[in-house]
């Protein structure tokens, strides 16, 4: 069946079959593998990316033809004009990472956590990203990672740094 | 905040890690990213029963599915020659694929080829398999009665494994019944698995040439090429192994698995390039397990709290094969570190390991060979002692430790801890945590009848095997190398045999070579994982890099400063022995405007180089002297629900002594993490298997990884140490926080029940556990 998504603001029309996930679209028919999968029960988040703009989805649990007709935001697309997003720069700069394979869902869903909430409490911050599983980090430095970008995007236009 | 490394200062400063913008990008590069033209995909068989006779395998159905273009079964391995493949500490070997019967659930029986990933699951569940069930052992002490053989393909016609034994066996019984006071405590560490994010899996192809080309999520590609080599008889010119971006391992990525075998099978087979990759109910099912030890530790102390004598035997279940990743002549790996910090005069360890109907493995998950299942035995029997005694666990740690001025320390199991200042760096841990004013709240809580408990452990680590005429995996010594090149204008790349997986080696490695060579650690490029490429290693695990590979490293830059010091001395125009290296920089001795910098003579070595050999590189073999100690005083405080057994980790501070640190940043990072896992074990996570042999936890619904809402806030100090044999006086760290800390939260969680007469539950220490320890001891008490 066609499936037509726009994914970082580019148009993907392709020929699938009815039972492709949308991770496995992303990731073998457009060829974007920064979204991973990690487990097959919707557990732990590696393949979560941002629909429509403000909501994020596990990309495992849902067909690719559910998201026909939709926008999808991929880790692919957060940085603007070769200049990082602030949660990517937050997540460099607290080590919010190491061996970086939860990283693009954990991007993900901070961003759509951020787009509700835009100064969010370390509670609210913890509450949103519990359905995404870090096996290296521990976490604290996410959290201050998504606390950092949240500062940076609440900042008023043409503040300084 | 972080800060950018100064070029001229490198070790200890935070620096940003290097490979982090591939990573936030989405352009890291993990195998299941790969993808070549005419790649087909392997999909597994794998057992449903835990022990049964195969009666038949019927592949008539898989041929027809659409896109099924192969069907493999362990009878056509077998044929080949490649029906087992040998562990890697060579005591057993595995079947790739089931010959005759299986022998635990989930066990590999057929491999499927097809054009697309979903045809392969497809022309798998479209095999049939008839099987004709076996009586099954499901622990090892069932097993232990030889009632049900289940290896004969063995030549000993028993389940044993093996007897292992280190230590004093009469004189640790003799002073054990002279002491005074005595505790015996059997100890379970449950079966763990260190479950990755990325699962295992590999891409292999032939290329125009016939030679092997294998991209495999592998923490030591260098042994992995070796062993195919041994296995299949390919020369090994003829393989090419890439361990690319790995989404964590923790020991996961040691072994070579059956799936990998039959990927390679495949493309040769086929002629076309297979990928394999598990899935998370493979990966918990049937690749490397950890712990599965049931030990039963005694120690005996004179009345006042010396410790007298140390005896722990063990009953180990290793599942089907004896897959455990020990090195050969430790086949319960460094357990022997079951001393601790103290000074026991006399111990005894054993350990006889036996086969169950279960997942094969043993592998040192985010540890150095069983230290973990060791430092837990210690640091609650420790705790169980202090109870016996009416000490504070505090003090009779303190009396017991190691002292700062008796290192070199020999163990009563043979070790020699390199170095360590124990009463320092708990009382580090004593400070900041407020140790008395807890105290002093908990007995209020108490008199109130509320449960809050203060845990310790104060642990000693023994990482960074070699020294090789201890450590090897299949006969191959445990050293590690390292090769440096640096380029004419001052940058440069440097090689190890090492394989990182999140811990950071391409910002540490860099710093490294910076500080000796004084460049610029943002221009030393870090490369590993490329057999081709990269000098011979024995790979990641254990935390062996910094103790190992760190120190090639380190003496292969040396070498490298050696050579540029001829160069120095004819750029400035005297003797070699008039130069000196000061301030990260050449100097002629007592002249100190007359110097030159390593990125002049890096210009001059390709340029102007005078009677010396052209080009500035170096590569270094290290095999370690001893091992190093890593230690830690880990303090954990728990709060307990009297009602509903629900456990609360309020603080948790870990004060650890890794020695020099190169980058704070991330060995905080590292220990932030290992404590999840502890934790992790602590608490939640388990591979059960019910009476019949069936897994219980076979994906992150019943096999539970802590996320932000149960992680703790974790609280880090440190102190200073040096190794002194290493030669940047590190010691390693990855794992100190996971093999100390089950321990500090259990003492922690048994110290809140002990009002009520509770004195041991088995992790992990789940709320109806802990319930029924608290009802049952009530029951007790009413």
């Amino acid at each position: 069946m066609k499936v037509h998504i726009k994914i970082n603001g580019v148009d993907y029309e392709k020929d699938v079959e009815p039972r492709t996930l949308l991770a496995y679209f992303l990731r073998e028919d457009c060829g974007l593998t920064g979204t991973h999968v990690g487990c097959d029960t919707s557990s732990c988040g590696c393949c979560v990316v941002v629909m429509d703009g403000t909501r994020a989805v596990k990309s495992c649990s849902m067909f690719a033809a559910q998201a026909s007709g939709h926008e999808i935001l991929t880790v692919e697309g957060l940085a603007a004009g070769g200049t990082l997003h602030p949660l990517q720069q937050g997540f460099w700069d607290q080590h919010g990472l190491q061996c970086g394979y939860c990283t693009p869902g954990m991007l993900l869903t901070s961003y759509a956590l951020l787009k509700h909430q835009a100064a969010p409490t370390e509670a609210d911050i913890r509450e949103g990203l519990a359905g995404n599983l870090c096996r290296c980090t521990g976490y604290n430095n996410i959290v201050k990672a998504v606390q950092q970008a949240a500062a940076t995007l609440g900042q008023p236009v043409g503040a300084t740094t | 905040m972080s800060i950018q490394a100064k070029p001229l200062h490198s070790v200890g400063v935070p620096m940003k890690r290097k490979e982090d913008p591939r990573f936030i990008q989405g352009k890291g590069h993990y195998v299941d990213d790969l993808s070549f033209p005419g790649m087909l995909y392997l999909s597994l068989v794998r057992s449903t029963y835990p022990h049964a006779e195969i009666k038949n395998i019927d592949i008539s159905e898989a041929m027809k599915v659409p896109g099924v273009k192969a069907v493999i079964t362990g009878k056509d391995l077998e044929a080949a020659g490649l029906g087992w493949l040998p562990t890697f500490h060579g005591f057993d070997k595995q079947m790739v694929l089931a010959i005759g019967k299986v022998l635990f659930q989930y066990q590999e029986v057929a491999a499927v080829f097809a054009e697309t990933r979903a045809a392969a699951i497809d022309g798998a569940e479209a095999v049939q398999v008839d099987y004709a069930p076996l009586p099954v052992v499901a622990d090892p002490f069932t097993s232990k009665t030889d009632k049900v053989l289940l290896r004969p393909d063995r030549e000993a016609k028993t389940n044993h494994i093996f007897h292992w034994e280190v230590g004093d066996k009469e004189g640790t019984a003799r002073a054990m019944a002279s002491s005074p006071k005595r505790i015996k405590q059997r100890l379970w560490f449950q079966r763990c698995h260190p479950a990755p994010l990325e699962p295992c899996g590999c891409v292999a192809y032939f290329d125009a040439m016939g030679r092997l080309q294998f991209h495999v999520t592998s923490q030591a590609p260098h042994v992995y090429r070796t062993a195919l080599s041994l296995v299949t008889g390919i020369p090994e010119d003829k393989i090419h192994v890439m361990s690319p971006d790995l989404g964590g391992g923790f020991g996961n990525k040691v072994p070579v698995y059956p799936g990998y075998v039959c990927a390679i099978v495949g493309a040769l087979k086929i002629g076309r390039p297979v990928k394999w990759i598990e899935t998370r109910t493979e990966n918990l099912t049937s690749t490397g397990f950890a712990r599965d030890y049931h030990m039963d530790v005694e120690i005996g102390a004179t009345a006042d709290g010396q410790v007298t004598a140390l005896h722990v035997a063990t009953t180990a279940d290793h599942g089907a094969f004896d897959a455990a990743a020990d090195p050969s002549k430790y086949p319960a790996g460094i357990f022997g570190i079951v001393t601790g910090s103290y000074t026991f005069p006399v111990a005894h360890a054993e350990v006889d390991a036996y086969f169950t109907n279960k997942a094969p493995g043993g592998i040192a998950y985010r540890c150095s060979f069983r230290v973990t299942e060791a430092s837990y035995a210690i640091e609650r029997g420790m705790d169980i002692l202090a109870d016996e005694l009416g000490m504070d666990a505090v003090e009779l740690r303190k009396k017991n430790f190691i002292r700062k001025d008796q290192f070199p320390y020999p163990s009563a199991l043979g070790f020699t801890y390199d170095s360590g200042d124990y009463h320092k760096t708990l009382d580090v841990a004593l400070e900041k945590i407020g140790y008395t004013a807890l105290l002093k709240e908990q007995a209020e809580k108490r008199a109130r009848g509320e449960l809050m408990g203060i845990g310790f452990s104060t642990f000693t680590e023994v990482v960074g095997a070699g020294p090789s005429k201890h450590f090897d995996i299949l006969g191959i010594k445990m050293f590690d190398s390292a090769e440096i090149r640096i380029h004419p204008t001052g940058s440069g790349i440097v090689r190890a045999g090492t394989k990182s997986q999140g811990q950071g080696h391409e910002t540490t490695w860099a710093q490294i070579v910076a500080e000796e060579l004084g460049l610029d650690p943002q221009n030393i490029m870090v490369e590993e994982g490329d057999t081709d490429t990269a000098p011979y290693g024995l790979g990641t695990y254990a935390s062996r890099s910094t103790p190992v590979a760190g120190a090639a490293i380190t003496m292969a830059a040396r070498r490298i400063r050696e050579k540029a010091r001829k160069i120095a001395a004819h750029l400035l125009e005297v003797g070699e022995g008039d130069v000196e290296w000061t301030d990260y920089k050449f100097q002629v001795k007592g002249v100190p405007s007359k110097t030159v910098t390593m990125k002049q003579v890096a210009f001059a070595a390709y340029t102007d180089m005078a009677q010396n050999e052209p080009g500035l590189e170096a590569t270094y073999y290290y095999d370690p002297p001893n091992m190093t100690y890593p230690n830690g005083a880990y303090v954990a405080v728990v709060d307990v629900d009297r009602d509903t057994g629900e456990t609360k980790v309020r603080r948790f501070l870990a004060v650890d002594d890794c020695g020099i640190v190169i980058n704070p940043m991330i060995v905080e990072g590292q220990i932030h993490g290992g404590l999840t896992e502890g934790f992790a074990m602590a608490f939640i996570q388990e591979i059960q298997y019910d009476a019949e042999g069936n897994n219980l936890n076979t994906n992150f619904t019943d096999y539970l990884v802590p996320t932000t809402l149960e992680t703790p806030h974790w609280e880090t100090a440190n102190t200073v140490t040096a190794s002194p044999h290493h030669p940047m006086g590190a010691k390693g760290v990855g794992e100190s926080p996971n093999v100390g800390s089950p321990a500090a939260f259990v003492n922690a969680v048994i110290d809140a029940l002990s009002p009520l007469g509770v004195r041991h539950i088995d992790m992990p220490l789940t709320r109806d556990k802990v319930w029924r320890a608290i009802r049952d001891a009530e029951a007790k008490k009413a």
